[in-house]
């Protein structure tokens, strides 16, 4: 069991290595209960690799990952039972083709919570209706635009009741017409107060609703400081080239 | 100059209608056994545990390297040494089957590995279990990537069943050659023959297609 109960992920000294790549440098990362918090970095610095490390969708070869209470063992032993408390919205959004946008919300709640049909239906809709999706709730993914479909991926997650959600570049596979309408609905999530770690470049989301900006390079966490901190006085180099590089232009 | 002469050949239509239930009969019974003894076979091929990947692969190489028809005899005239004795119609379902499930667990397992790894992290993700994200998300886009391939080995399948007129097992060729053996009509009898097959393997296009229209069907991009 945790010892503050405001903590719902400590991960400590975690290490990870792709083959000869270490990928992740001895991550030390606590988020608290309703925190939101932004990651950011030149690609290949590992950011979206310790988002997957936290639902055991990478496995980690040093460390320790603990989400409310539960530590992830070896070889992702308890992971079904983290990613129960663990949403993730995927770049590619990841709708499941073959199922209808309801039946994509309805499947995981219905197979894991063992829920009724009528039950599983009343909650897709509930979250369909807050992400603005739920007159396609007959439509196949195909039939969507990109920013329906993650936002259909955001209710997805939704339907199992996380205490955190874990988005991995949501918007980095979007039109940009369709950036705006999912980062409103991420913002409306997080005016809900649910914990959110975010993988992204929109740095306009990231003054809106983060707590913390988290910078990453190579495998480490650089830098960690409120927004306005952040993108204001920057404290390092790396830091701070990053940011000349994706604000200027 | 050959007089053609259908007449006797159709007035045997008993035995043909009689024989081309009988194909039909094992066809349908060994596909739907071949599909999922194949599943099980994939599953197996592309479990994390070695020796069952060993098996599978054995299996699935020793039925694509060795005829149809020695497969046939062995079972109907080998197994019998070894105490499994089976009539003419069971020995040939068996066979059958075994021999399908080898090839349509080769087609399975490429649609399988069709399916992109985001679909399986995304079921993963949600909680579920390793079956469930086989049985649930992946099962039906896999099979549906590979369904063109798996009717034309099921067509194939039934068009084999030629063969097990060479152990009496009654369907159509074994009515046809009782037919040629009456009447001697051997032209007219063989000509009809392959009528009949075209029409079946016609007949079962239409059904494949109508249950792939049903259940593995949805739109895409």
């Amino acid at each position: 069991m945790t010892t503050q109960n405001n903590t719902t992920i400590r991960m400590s000294a975690v290490n990870k290595w792709f083959g000869k790549m270490h990928v992740l440098r001895d991550i030390d990362l606590t988020v608290n209960k309703g925190e939101h918090l932004v990651l950011c970095g030149p690609s290949g610095s590992g950011k979206s690799t310790l988002i997957r490390c936290i639902n055991a969708l990478e496995e980690i070869q040093g460390g320790t990952i603990e989400v409310n209470g539960n530590q992830l063992g070896k070889k992702g032993a308890n992971a079904d039972h983290i990613r129960r408390d663990v949403g993730m919205v995927f770049q590619q959004f990841n709708l499941f083709p073959h199922l209808t946008v309801l039946q994509n919300c309805m499947l995981a709640p219905r197979r894991i919570h063992r829920i009724s049909e009528a039950e599983a239906r009343d909650k897709a809709m509930h979250f369909l209706e807050q992400v603005h999706i739920a007159e396609h709730g007959h439509k196949y993914p195909a039939q969507l635009s990109g920013g329906q479909q993650q936002r259909v991926a955001i209710a997805r997650a939704l339907c199992m009741g996380p205490q955190v959600m874990l988005f991995d570049e949501p918007t980095s596979a979007l039109d940009p017409e369709m950036v705006k309408e999912v980062l409103d609905t991420m913002i409306g999530l997080a005016d809900q107060g649910i914990t959110m770690i975010c993988v992204t470049h929109e740095m306009g989301f990231a003054r809106a609703v983060a707590h913390r900006v988290i910078f990453m390079d190579r495998g480490e966490i650089i830098e960690t400081a409120p927004p306005t901190e952040f993108f204001g006085t920057p404290r390092h180099d790396r830091t701070r080239a990053f940011l000349s590089q994706i604000l200027n232009h | 100059m050959y007089d053609f002469d259908f007449a006797p050949v159709f007035q045997a239509w008993r035995l043909l209608a009689a024989g081309a239930w009988a194909t039909v009969y094992i066809s349908a019974i060994s596909m739907a056994l071949g599909l999922v003894f194949g599943i099980v076979l994939t599953a197996m091929r592309m479990a994390p545990v070695a020796a069952l990947r060993s098996i599978a692969i054995g299996y699935i190489e020793l039925i694509r390297n060795t005829p149809f028809l020695v497969q046939v005899f062995f079972i109907y005239f080998g197994m019998p040494e070894l105490g499994l004795r089976l009539n003419a119609m069971e020995a040939a379902i068996l066979t059958m089957t075994l021999n399908c499930s080898a090839y349509i667990a080769e087609i399975v397992r490429s649609g399988v590995e069709s399916i992109r790894k985001g679909q399986i992290e995304a079921g993963r993700a949600l909680g579920m279990s390793t079956p469930d994200v086989y049985r649930f998300i992946v099962f039906r886009p896999a099979i549906r990537a590979v369904y063109p391939s798996l009717c034309s080995q099921f067509i194939l399948m039934m068009l084999n069943t030629s063969l097990v007129a060479s152990i009496s097992a009654q369907e159509l060729t074994y009515a046809a050659q009782m037919i040629d053996n009456q009447t001697f009509r051997s032209f007219e009898v063989y000509f009809v023959l392959g009528a009949i097959y075209l029409i079946l393997s016609q007949l079962f296009s239409l059904g494949l297609g109508l249950i792939g229209r049903t259940y593995f069907s949805y739109p895409t991009k």
